[in-house]
Formats: structure tokens, sequence, C-alpha cells
């Protein structure tokens, strides 16, 4: 049963539509993922009929609950733009996500996986830029409000560090801690925190990343991962977490014990990788 | 001579085979400051066109055509252009040609139309390539185009002073895009290098408007028309 919103790759190159349709996918296995690249010719360039046909294909194969689009360079953008012109019954169902080519392909298609809305998905393809060329340790760059990290630090301050609490935020260098165990004040939103040590060589990439992002999706909890938003594959990926690193794992709300524990669960395991 | 149809489509015969004939050349200027396929682009775009067009005719031959709306010639160009020229020049073109057919949609075109038919196609250019003028792109010799067949209706010349206007404006404008260093566009990727370099986006749009006034100059037996084939 595939994901209901579906995903098309516009690039000039077939090779590099077919490249990061690949890599999207492995992440991503649900999801419907189709390229239109090439120009009419054949070589590079791009076709509004080829990509009228790949959002058609791509609307019958997701069953009609919507379309991002993914372009590479200029005249990929105008193509779309172009296609959504001609045919205005697509406006509502297909949207052409300002964001980079491999990363958000890479975002959209994690987030598209766990079975997320045509907003949801366009969003976190949108946020790809950001949340991942930025610090991946800043917790209001991704989907979450900053209420969120002010939460977050203020758990951290007062339960984690107390010698340091002139400097309460960075999650990596609040201390030692236990797996699983849990922390914080139960008159407040209890914090559930565990710590884990990377146990893979490559540590989170993409893989791992996107693993982790969508238990957390599926598990609908809200989770952090030294800092960062767990649900988003990038963020995860920017942490650069390699074998040897110890993360905090945090939740909070309903589920959050679970959640943590199958974070934790899953990093420990190594992926498979070890 | 009036702008109907029939002259819809010898201007875009016309500006086969001007493009045909600059190929080499505009595919030099693009493989100076772009990605050098603009000439080939192009020459497939309107070769395909001038193939629908013959296809057309052969559909239509022995009918009287001669309430045609020229916005059914100038749709068939741009969704022939969108679908075959590859580059950006394709979504460009076409949207303008889609632009200027839902304005065309009478038999004949009086000044007026003309200038409303540049006005649509220069809003498509502008608007799909998010472009202004000065950024060294096709918007640099389709502004002084319309700007200039505005002026030539304001002063009651008729549809063929309009479009040699036009015509005019672009050739002047496109050659004016040397110094330009470009902000859009693959060649906004040079910078400063852009400069002394003529856009091959503006010299096309010079060709196509030198067709269009070609075409109505020539009318329906005149000269070299491609149309009489």
């Amino acid at each position: 049963m595939s994901a209901p919103v579906a995903l098309v790759l516009v690039s000039h190159s077939t090779d590099l539509a077919r490249g990061v349709a690949e890599l999207a996918g492995q992440m991503a296995p649900d999801v419907v993922i189709r390229t239109a690249a090439g120009g009419p010719d054949g070589g590079l360039g791009t076709s509004v009929e080829v990509v009228q046909e790949a959002i058609r294909a791509a609307l019958d194969d997701a069953g009609r609950a919507g379309v991002v689009v993914l372009a590479d360079l200029g005249s990929s953008i105008l193509t779309v733009e172009t296609v959504l012109e001609l045919d205005e019954d697509l406006a509502d169902v297909v949207r052409l996500a300002s964001a980079p080519f491999v990363e958000g392909a890479v975002a959209a298609a994690v987030t598209a996986h766990g079975g997320a809305s045509l907003a949801a998905v366009l969003g976190s393809a949108e946020d790809a830029a950001r949340s991942f060329a930025g610090s991946g340790r800043e917790p209001g760059s991704g989907r979450e409000p900053g209420s969120t990290a002010s939460a977050a630090q203020g758990s951290a301050g007062a339960g984690n560090a107390p010698g340091e609490s002139t400097t309460p935020p960075p999650w990596p260098h609040a201390g030692p801690g236990i797996a699983a165990d849990r922390r914080g004040d139960p008159g407040q939103s209890a914090t559930v925190t565990g710590r884990v040590i990377v146990r893979n060589p490559l540590g989170l990439h993409a893989r791992p990343a996107a693993l982790v992002s969508r238990k957390v999706a599926e598990l609908g909890a809200r989770v952090r991962v030294d800092g960062v938003d767990a649900s988003s594959v990038l963020q995860l990926m920017a942490l650069g977490a390699t074998e040897g690193r110890e993360l905090l794992v945090e939740a909070e709300g309903p589920g959050a014990d679970e959640a943590v524990r199958a974070v934790v669960g899953m990093i420990e395991g190594g992926f498979g990788e070890v | 001579m009036t702008l109907d149809a029939d002259w819809a489509e010898r201007w875009v015969r016309r500006t086969a085979e001007a493009v045909e004939a600059a190929k080499d050349e505009l595919t030099e200027l693009d493989r100076q400051i772009g990605d050098g396929d603009h000439g080939e682009n192009l020459h497939r775009g309107f070769q395909a066109v001038v193939a629908r067009l013959d296809a057309a005719a052969v559909e239509v031959s022995g009918l009287d055509t001669s309430d045609r709306p020229v916005g059914d010639v100038l749709k068939i160009v741009a969704t022939t252009l969108m679908s075959t020229v590859g580059g950006a020049s394709g979504p460009l073109y076409g949207t303008a040609f889609l632009r200027a057919s839902k304005v065309s949609g009478r038999p004949q075109l009086d000044p007026s139309s003309v200038v409303a038919l540049l006005e649509a196609a220069l809003e498509g250019v502008a608007s799909r390539g998010k472009a202004q003028v000065g950024e060294k792109t096709m918007v640099d010799a389709w502004q002084p185009a319309v700007d200039a067949a505005e002026r030539a209706a304001q002063d009651g010349g008729d549809e063929i002073a309009v479009l040699r206007a036009a015509a005019e404006a672009a050739d002047k404008a496109a050659h004016d895009t040397i110094p330009l260093v470009a902000t859009k566009g693959r060649a906004s990727y040079l910078g400063e290098r852009s400069a002394g370099h003529e856009d091959p986006g503006a010299r096309s749009t010079a060709l196509l408007l030198g067709a269009a006034m070609a075409a109505a100059l020539a009318g329906p037996d005149g000269g070299a028309d491609g149309a009489a084939a």
C-alpha cells in the first residue's frame, strides 16, 4: 500500500533524477517517486509533455491524494510552472516545492512515507534547505515552534545540569545520564530522556536517520535527539553523529516513554551495521 | 494588409526560417554565457511548429478559414514549443504565445490588438521567468518592443507600423544587452563575465519580432514566404 502523497522529480538529466529517486526511495520505500527528466530529444533538458505524463501517472499511483514536485535548475522550474498553468485542474493536488533538489526530495519522501498530508510533505521539502544547511542544533529551525525549544531548555537546566545553570541549553554537554530514565518535574510536562552511544561506524547517515524519523512519525510523539527534531531526517543527518558519540534522546507528552525507548533501542541496535 | 490567422502562420514560418539561419549564431552567443543550446533548441521547436501547421493545413484544406481566430495559430505554437524546445526558452516562448493567444480571439487584429498581443507575450515571459528589465534576458528585448509598439499605436500608426516599431526596438535592445551583467538565468552564474556578450534570448526575441513584421509586409503571396508551400 503506497503512501497517499507521491513525488515527481524533474531534472535536466535522467541520471540525476534516477539517482535522487533511488536515494529518496531507499529511505521511503512505500512512496511513489516518479521522474520526469531529459529533453524532447533525449538529451539534457526538460519537456512539458514528459512532466505532464509523470504528474498524471503519479496521481494515479498515489490514489490522487496529491503530488509534490521537486525540480533541479531554472528551466525545470519553468516547465513545471507551465504545466500547472496549462492544466488548472492540477492546482489543488500538485505543488511545486521551493526546495533544494536532493535534500528536498529526501525530506519529502520520508515525510510522505508516514502518510502525511500534501501540505506536510511540501512543508518538509521546503524546510530542507534550512534544516540541512543550518546548524542541526537549532530546535526552532524545523517544524516545531519556539515554544518547544524553550520548554526543552527549561527541563534541561533544571533536571540535567544543575552545575551549569548559567549556561543552560546545549544538550550534548548536559552531563552523563542513564538510558531511558524518567526526569522532569511531575507537576510540569514530563520530559522523558535517554542516553545512547552510537554504535555503527557511519552513525546516523541517511538510511538510519530515515528509519529513526519514520519511527518517530509513526509513534506520533515529540522527540528530540541532541536537541533536534527527530521526525526530520535532515536534522538528524545534520547532527553528523558517528560511532562513539553519545546522544541525548528526549520526548514529551503521550507516548514519550515508548518513543524514547524505541529510538534508543534503534540507535543501540546499530541499524544492522555492526 | 490584414493581420489574420494566415499572417500568424506566415509569422511563425518566417521565424522558423530566421532561427534556422541564425542557429549557429544563437548557439555561439549562448555558449559564451549560457549552456550553448539556445540555437539548437529553438530550431527544433520551430521546425516542430512548422510540421504541426503543415499537418493542420492539410486538415482544413478546402474549408473556409477566413474567420479563424488568430489565437488558434498562436495556441498551436505555444503548446508545440513547450513540448519540443527542451531548454528554458520552451516554457518562456511557450508562455508568451499562450498568453498572446488568449488576447487574440478575433479573426483580424487592429493596431491596438497587436499591442495587446505583444503586451500579453511580454507579461508571459516576465512572469514565467520572474525577470525584469536590466537583468540581461529576453525581457530586455520584449519591454522596449512593447513600449515602442504602444507609442506607434498612440501616434495613429497602422498595424504594420506597430509591428515595425516593435521589431526595430527589439533589434536595437538586443544589441544593447551586450554591456549588461546578467542577474537572471544561467548567465547570471558568470557574474561580471557575462558582460560583453549579447544575450541570446534577447537576440531570438528580435528575430521573432522581425519575422512578425516581415510576414505582415510580405502579404499572403509575398516574396520568399514559406507559407506558400
